[in-house]
């Protein structure tokens, strides 16, 4: 499966949305409706999932599912 | 300062004897055990594996959407559930009540235990980070009283009561007194428990609380009886609307009971085990009937504390045949936690549910399992079978950890 769509299924797995709905420009707080608490709790399950560390500072730039992509990307090389 | 009165208008429950106020009733009529083997986690290693644990639940997703359900601990899903229940048989909704005059005060004995039990275990295997942000907002005792307060609006007082075994009973007591005193014109009360997880039966076993009778979990709560070895732990919740008796008559709603009385007291004792003459019963059962002002003599039916431990249930014995004099052998005593084991903090509720209940039919749930009474267990303890019995006042006693007491008096309305 592609990094897109993994993240895609976790996000849908977490927030109960459908998969169908959920793109690279979906927004966490404006389209999912997600709260700070929310964002923890998902941020957590990525760093499970792909096995990185997000710091905390890092976490505020990341708004939508193609900045999450990006970011696991650019953890990768 | 006159005093308004305060009527029932609204009721929901849950506990093992089932998922809604008339399959719990009926159950109940029916001397039917909600009591058995645990199946939603694996008990292996556990000192006592039944309780009465609730089957076949699922919150509706539209009192707490999916996501939501893996987050919030049990009690607060029963907590919503029975609130529904409550409110739609009430109507409460269609009366025009301002939004700050609606309250909620509930009882919880213990909060989110198996939440906590579970974070517990991530903390230690996966570290600090992986503690769930929902974790605190999950398992504090007041977070049933948020939940609801978001869903329906209401703006009104709003705080949880923690006194052990007595949560409820008290939240009932202190709610009632809110409309009296004219600060709320309706009051969403009683309690929630969940807690049915190895963490909290592994605590309660160690103080040798529990019934250890794996082996007949149906035949192991059995107040009054020679054979009782120690409570049954319960999960559930009762819930109940409150209103002020005028409003709630001239808005045409069905008042199930009025509350005409409350007490509390301490044992001032031990910190578990009740006060050998039942001393702090006594006075708080004493203080309800004044506030009424009602004779003894007019009291039917006491849904009893009774939680089948051997002191418990003889000190309360002796607690009423000192308020009660020789009405107490006139009267019907039962205690229904032989069917539901114990709901702790949520017992008040559930149990001031079946006083109101016995009052509107006539029929007082019994005492089942009590095949060999136990000689300082003296009185009418309704054994086995339901009762047809018309009564016009019910007193509900909850007792907790800590020494602390509650009476509550229910009336029949006219």
């Amino acid at each position: 499966m592609e990094l897109q769509d993994k993240v895609i299924k976790l996000v849908s797995e977490a927030t109960k949305m459908d998969a169908a709905n959920i793109s690279l420009n979906t927004s966490f707080v404006d389209d999912l409706n997600l709260d700070s608490l929310d964002m923890v709790e998902l941020m957590m399950k990525m760093e499970d999932e792909f096995g990185v560390e997000i710091p905390e500072d890092e976490t505020e730039n990341l708004k939508s599912i193609g900045d999450i992509v990006a970011y696991l990307k650019s953890k990768s090389h | 300062m006159k005093l308004n009165r305060v009527a029932v208008t609204g009721m929901g429950a849950m506990c093992g004897l089932g998922n809604s106020l008339d399959e719990v009733w009926a159950n109940a009529l029916l001397g039917k055990s909600g009591v058995s083997t645990i199946e939603r986690q694996n008990t292996e290693g556990w000192p006592v594996t039944f309780g009465g644990e609730i089957k076949n639940f699922k919150l509706n997703p539209e009192l707490m959407d999916l996501k939501d359900q893996d987050r919030f601990d049990l009690f607060n899903q029963y907590a919503l559930h029975c609130t529904d229940e409550a409110l739609r048989n009430s109507k409460l909704l269609e009366a025009n009540y301002a939004p700050e005059k609606i309250g909620i005060i509930f009882g919880t004995g213990l909060g989110g235990f198996p939440h906590i039990e579970s974070n517990h275990k991530i903390f230690l295997e996966k570290g600090a980070r992986r503690v769930s942000p929902f974790f605190i907002p999950s398992v504090i005792p007041n977070m049933p009283e948020g939940l609801v307060s978001i869903k329906w609006g209401f703006k009104g007082i709003n705080f949880a009561i923690a006194s052990a075994c007595a949560s409820s009973a008290h939240a009932i007591g202190i709610a009632a007194t809110e409309i009296m005193l004219g600060r709320q014109d309706a009051m969403l009360t009683g309690g929630t428990e969940g807690v049915m997880t190895g963490y909290t039966i592994a605590g309660f076993a160690s103080m040798k609380a529990l019934s250890k009778r794996n082996d007949e979990p149906h035949r192991a709560s059995r107040p009054y009886d020679i054979d009782r070895d120690g409570f049954v732990m319960g999960e559930g919740a009762g819930i109940l609307v409150l209103e002020n008796y005028e409003k709630a008559k001239s808005r045409g709603a069905k008042i199930f009971a009025e509350i005409v009385g409350f007490g509390a007291s301490s044992d001032a004792n031990h910190i578990t085990a009740p006060h050998p003459e039942g001393l702090g019963a006594l006075v708080c059962m004493q203080q309800t009937l004044e506030m009424a002002g009602i004779k003894k003599e007019e009291v039917g039916y006491i849904n009893a504390h009774g939680t089948s431990t051997p002191l418990g249930d003889a000190a309360e014995t002796g607690a009423i045949k000192k308020v009660f004099g020789d009405h107490a052998y006139k009267l019907a005593v039962s205690s229904t936690k032989s069917m539901t084991g114990h709901l702790l903090g949520a017992a008040g509720g559930l149990e001031s549910i079946f006083c109101i209940k016995a009052l509107e039919t006539g029929m007082l749930p019994p005492t089942i399992n009590l095949e060999n009474q136990d000689p300082s267990c003296d009185l009418y303890y309704v054994p086995n079978k339901a009762e047809k019995r018309d009564i016009k006042y019910a007193l509900n006693n909850s007792f907790g950890f800590g020494g602390t007491n509650s009476s509550t008096l229910f009336k029949k309305p006219e």
